[in-house]
């Protein structure tokens, strides 16, 4: 097997974007990472995209040849487009299929990249679409929404850690104050402990301001084999793991209900991959769809120990400047959550800070980075681990 | 949807029937044709649940997608039944009663309705466990 690289990064502001199709977002982030790698599109030779759920937000399904199509790689062209779907996880999952398919020599120059339109449809649909995520039989028909599920988590967190209401607001706090310091998020104004703690109730105990947006965005990457990356782009960054997991689609079977397993398979794949462990990452994106999810994610990756995920939040570790920065993007909560973009974005911040391109959000001297990306309630998680040097 | 989708799954909704795989003796709620456990080498038969069992976590749905949203708030559970399998499902009760570790008993209730279509579905919730049952 090959290394990989990501020699270009593009990404569209997220937010509420009526006046932007399905179709104008994915081709602007397109053609911005090919112009960041400084390629053309004769060179791409394959295309995976994330995307969870074009069928329901636009009615559209086939996204693969649309995209190809409107990249102008499919007319003339006619290079191969794959859509990639793991619910919230679709992203990272598109990323890891470009890059097993470069690091098997089957393709050199590959497009891994997310999209998601979710406000072309009133919100009980959206509500509605998202509980797909989960077990729609034997969660979603009995009333679950997505939130509900990780309200459930979060009630026993609270219960069996002495997790506090404050600290989970702290998380989201947080990834606002990340957010102000980015161009492109969705949120970029702070909040406070005590906004979070007065939002309307969502599913108790968690509120409107422990919840992920509805956005809009699309997000891609150009991948290339590590040893060609350094003549295509002066600043390549190598992507040391791919790992993902799979765990059961609904949260009642699972061995505990506090844990992502899959996050802790897809990590423990992904440092062993990479050689390290969890103490050398410098900087990670993780999936804060709710703010329990990030407090669960830093202890099911081994930033902390499991329980102390909350205290070590409020006491300001997953801060900017503190030992391990988390979201430093805004996260999913404050920067936004197209749903199937995410994964992809993920990559894109942490490419970004390794290379010391983010200014005030800036992680001094990060050369290690981790993204993670988690479908569902945990039925699926990817990790990837990325590095400044090259293997 | 379909009508399929809702009859094929009356045994489940209705009465709790899950299987039970006789080899290992896992006990799992909904069906499963294949046990998880021992995969190729299970044997999986029908099992019935009583449907007493107790609150590992839950949730007040304030919320919901259309379907639910003239029930909130309600309830929502996750129920680990006295045989050992863990199900999600809704406690009929007052949103302040629900607590972590509260026994409940499973009744028979409508559990929504399909707007395109109409159809009205019913299944098992639950509902406290109380010493002089009613
Ligand atoms: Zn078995």
């Amino acid at each position: 097997m090959r290394d990989v690289a990501i020699i270009g990064v593009g990404c569209t502001n997220f937010g509420e974007m009526w006046e932007r199709s399905f179709r104008d977002l994915f081709v602007e982030a397109g053609l911005n990472a090919l112009e960041d790698a400084g390629t053309r599109g004769e060179d791409i030779e394959a295309l995976y995209v994330g995307n969870m759920s074009a069928g329901k937000f636009i009615d559209q399904e086939h996204i693969g040849a649309l995209i190809a199509d409107y990249a102008g790689l499919a007319g003339s062209l006619h290079i191969p487009s794959t859509r990639v779907e793991a619910a919230c996880a679709s992203g990272g999952l598109a990323l890891r299929d470009g890059v097993m398919v470069v690091a098997s020599g089957l393709h050199d120059i590959v497009i891994a990249a997310g999209v998601e339109k979710m406000t072309d449809v009133e919100t009980g649909v959206t509500i509605d679409a998202l509980a797909s995520a989960a077990d729609r039989e034997w969660e979603g028909f009995m009333g679950a929404t997505f939130p509900g599920l990780y309200a459930m988590m979060a009630r026993l967190h609270m219960h069996k850690y002495g997790t506090t209401r404050e600290q989970l607001a702290t998380v989201a706090v947080k990834n606002h104050h990340n957010a102000t310091m980015n161009p492109k998020a969705q949120y970029r104004k702070d909040i406070t402990i005590e906004e979070v703690m007065n939002s309307p109730l969502v599913a108790d105990p968690l509120r409107v301001y422990d919840c992920s947006p509805i956005t809009d965005g699309a997000a891609a990457v150009v991948l290339a084999p590590a040893e060609l990356a350094r003549k295509l782009n002066d600043a390549p960054i190598y992507v040391h793991a791919s790992a993902q997991a799979s765990d059961t689609i609904t949260l009642h079977d699972r061995r505990d209900i506090t844990t992502l397993d899959a996050t802790v398979y897809a990590a423990k794949r992904a440092y062993e991959m990479a050689g390290i462990s969890p103490k050398d990452v410098d900087v990670a994106e993780v999936h804060d769809c709710f703010t329990i999810a990030e407090i669960c994610a830093i202890e099911d990756l081994g930033f902390v120990q499991k329980g102390d995920g909350g205290p070590a939040t409020e006491e300001g570790m997953t801060a900017l400047g503190g030992k391990i920065p988390i979201n430093p993007s805004g996260g999913l909560k404050a920067c936004g959550h197209p749903v199937g973009a995410t994964g992809i974005k993920q990559a894109i911040e942490i490419a970004e800070q390794l290379r010391g391109d983010v200014r005030e959000r800036q992680v001094n001297g990060a050369e290690i980075g981790l993204t993670h990306n988690v479908g569902g309630t945990g039925g699926t998680a990817v990790v990837h681990i990325l590095s400044v040097n090259k293997r | 949807m379909a009508v399929a989708r809702l009859w094929r799954h009356i045994p489940a909704r209705y009465n709790l029937i899950g299987t039970e795989c006789q080899i290992c003796g896992g006990l799992y709620f909904p069906p499963r044709t294949t046990c998880p456990t021992c995969r190729r080498d299970g044997k999986i038969i029908e099992r019935k649940f009583k449907g007493t069992g107790e609150v590992v976590t839950y949730t007040i749905i304030y919320s919901a997608s259309s379907t639910f949203r003239r029930q909130t708030p309600y309830v929502l559970a996750i129920i680990r039944l006295d045989e050992g399998p863990q199900l999600t499902g809704q406690i009929v009760c007052n949103p302040d009663e629900a607590e972590i570790g509260m026994k409940v008993r499973p009744i028979f209730r409508k559990l929504g309705e399909d707007g395109s279509s109409g159809i009205i579905y019913y299944g098992t919730k639950f509902t406290p466990l109380r010493e002089a049952s009613k």
